[in-house]
């Protein structure tokens, strides 16, 4: 039997039954369909979350105070706690060419206070380079002044709900506010950015870090934040940090640095991890299509049993009424998949219209996988009924009408 | 050209055993018209299966041709009565599907026929039928007698050594019955054996040859006579 006619005889004879092939159809589209939607899903919250940290200012590295690994030796016996990181630290570390801004953070709280409305925030010491490496934006005014990091200027910048709660929709700028027992000036208000690294940066006041040295009466850092020269600068920035804050320390490793891209990869192995997970579920969907092709498939075999027998009659061997059988069950699932892809392409238009923030999008081996699964289980499947159709004694296949 | 000896089938039907064949011989001859007539149940079906490699003997010998069948695979089996038998039979078996010209056509395209020369041997099978007009009618389109013609276009499409009919006017009435009983003697004037069972003995009175069964036995056969007279 040549594959053309193959062909022609398998879509001749999965046409004559509409119904019960429009079932098997149905089933492997929306198997396909399920596959390939939950995976761009997936993906797309891994987008979305990757996009999302990137958002919180390029080539960031962390440096908190103290180690916080686990890894070699005992525990040291003369039980050395960690230094400080002071503002000399942080300004130390602009030596290397790698770092190309540093924002020390010194963070207290304190009872805000305009007129007769007060407010207990956190206060941020910082410097004007804050700015950029946290990607701030400014809504009012402007942000910290440049100049001498040692210079205790009364000014401070408010989040947007702070300077809500405390002004109302009156313009702060130029207004005094004391904190804790200090007179600021207002000269800037931050739009609302919302929450960024587990803190409400709308409800902070933010001021000059020798200011809040003072205020707070404590030159130890909450920590320093480092934007890298480039992205490829980050290791060799993590390197040199760590080198000069041990030469400053006596030799001793007493920091922890987390840069942004293990942060990352972190998330970004999880969401795939998820994605795959999900991937699979909707693949038993698959299964379940698979499943009902054979269902339908049996009934097939021996409703078409008259059939049968005349093929074999007319010189069919066994092995070719298999062939033919599997041939339509591989037919109707291939079929049923390219269906599936399109409506999963429609899908994900339709769902990128709906959420245009949300970047929904399939990996590429979403689709292959889902065809690959959809005509494997046609094939699995199928094999069954095509065993019981080739295996079926003409002579009886014949006698039935 | 064919030759069984000392047929054997046997169906178990719960506990009892059924003797559909009992040691059956019989030979037929290149050309030959023969018909075999009996009571329900006498094994006609049976024997014709068993000549037509539809089914199995449990004990005996076939020659067709001169070929060993009982020890040839399902393939083999299969092989032959592609190119070597056609069958008729009572209820037609037409694909309902498919057109009178597919249903003609499937024994080519089983067997990997080029698509051109099927087309060609299909309008000269069905125009030696007088069906050239119902070349595109699905059976159900078609009279019952027509529906016997188109299913004897497709039994000699292949241009078998032997047809096997099993009452293939069983299904027809009288005029069209006729029909394709000419059709059918015309086939076997021009050099097709042909078997056929018929429960009618005027049918079976017009066969070269008459065989008789009774109990899955042979108990009369007109060339035995002609031999021994
Ligand atoms: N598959 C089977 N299982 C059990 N018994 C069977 C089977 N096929 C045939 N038989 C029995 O074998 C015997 C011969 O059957 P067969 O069909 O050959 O008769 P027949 O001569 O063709 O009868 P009819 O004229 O009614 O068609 C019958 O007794 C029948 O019951
Ligand atoms: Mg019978």
């Amino acid at each position: 039997m040549k594959s053309a006619d193959l062909t022609r005889f398998c879509a001749g004879s999965l046409a004559g039954y509409p119904l019960r092939t429009g079932l098997m159809f149905l089933a492997m589209a929306i198997g396909v369909a399920s596959v390939v939607i939950l995976t761009a899903l997936g993906e797309g919250a891994r987008i979305y979350v990757s996009q999302q940290f990137s958002s919180l200012g390029t080539h960031l590295l962390i440096v908190i105070p103290g180690r916080s690994e686990t890894t070699g030796g005992p525990p040291p016996l003369l039980g050395e706690t960690p230094r400080d990181l002071t503002i000399d630290d942080a300004m130390a570390l602009l030596r290397s060419s790698a770092v190309r801004k540093v924002a020390p953070i010194m963070i207290g709280g304190a009872l805000v206070s305009y007129e007769n409305r007060s407010r207990e925030v956190f206060i941020m010491g910082s410097t004007p380079d804050l700015y950029d490496v946290r990607d701030l934006k400014i809504a009012q005014g402007r942000f910290l002044p440049k100049g001498d990091v040692d210079r205790a200027e009364a000014v401070c910048v408010l989040g947007q709900k702070l300077k809500t709660e405390l002004f109302g929709n009156t313009s702060p700028l130029g207004r005094f506010v004391r904190i804790g027992q200090r007179r600021f000036r207002v000269i800037g208000v931050l739009t609302k950015k919302g929450q960024s690294l587990g803190m409400d940066i709308s409800d902070v006041a933010i001021i000059p870090v020798a200011s809040s040295s003072a205020l707070f009466n404590q030159s130890s850092l909450f920590r320093i934040l480092i934007q890298a020269a480039n992205t490829d600068a980050v290791a060799r920035a993590k390197r040199s940090v760590l080198e000069t804050i041990r030469n400053r320390h006596d030799g001793e490793d007493d920091i922890t640095i987390i840069t942004q891209d293990a942060l990352l990869s972190t998330f970004d192995r999880i969401l795939k991890v998820l994605t795959y997970a999900v991937a699979a579920i909707a693949a038993i969907s698959l299964t379940v299509a698979g499943i009902l092709i054979m269902n339908i498939m049996l009934i097939a075999v021996s409703q078409r049993t008259a059939e049968i027998g005349l093929l074999k009659a007319i010189g069919a061997p066994g092995s070719q009424i298999m062939r033919i059988f599997i041939s339509e069950s591989a037919m109707l699932s291939l079929v049923g998949a390219a269906a599936g892809l399109i409506v999963s392409a429609l899908g994900v238009m339709v769902i990128g219209r709906l959420f245009p923030f949300f970047p929904v999008r399939a990996p590429f081996w979403a689709p292959v996988a889902a065809v690959a699964v959809a005509v494997g289980a046609g094939l699995l499947f199928g094999w069954l009924p095509a065993k019981r159709a080739a295996d079926f004694d003409p002579v009886l296949a014949l006698s039935s009408r | 050209m064919i030759r069984l000896e000392g047929i054997e089938r046997i169906f178990e039907v719960g506990d009892e055993t059924v003797y559909a064949l009992s040691n059956v011989d019989l030979t037929v001859e290149q050309g030959e018209y023969v018909s075999i007539m009996g009571p329900s149940g006498s094994g006609k079906s049976t024997l014709l299966n068993i000549l037509g490699l539809l089914d199995r003997p449990d004990k005996g010998v076939y020659h067709f041709e001169d070929i060993d069948t009982i020890h040839l695979s399902d393939k083999q089996q299969a092989h032959v009565r592609r190119h070597k038998i056609g069958f008729i039979f009572q209820f037609f078996h037409l694909v309902a599907r498919l057109t009178a010209e597919q249903n003609v056509e499937l024994p080519m395209i089983l067997a990997g026929i080029d698509a051109r020369e099927r087309k060609q041997r299909v309008h000269e099978a069905l125009g030696r039928m007088g069906l050239n007009e119902r070349m595109k009618h699905r059976p159900d389109q078609l009279s019952g007698g027509q529906r016997q013609r188109v299913a004897i276009a497709r039994s000699t499409i292949m241009n078998p050594a032997i047809i096997l009919a099993d009452e293939p006017t069983g299904n027809l009435d009288r005029a069209s019955g006729m029909d394709v009983i000419r059709t059918i003697e015309d086939l076997n004037k021009q050099g097709m054996t042909v078997v056929m069972v018929t429960h009618d003995p005027e049918l079976g009175g017009r066969t070269g040859r008459q065989v008789r069964m009774e109990d899955g036995r042979i108990i009369r056969d007109t060339s035995d006579e002609r031999a021994l007279a």
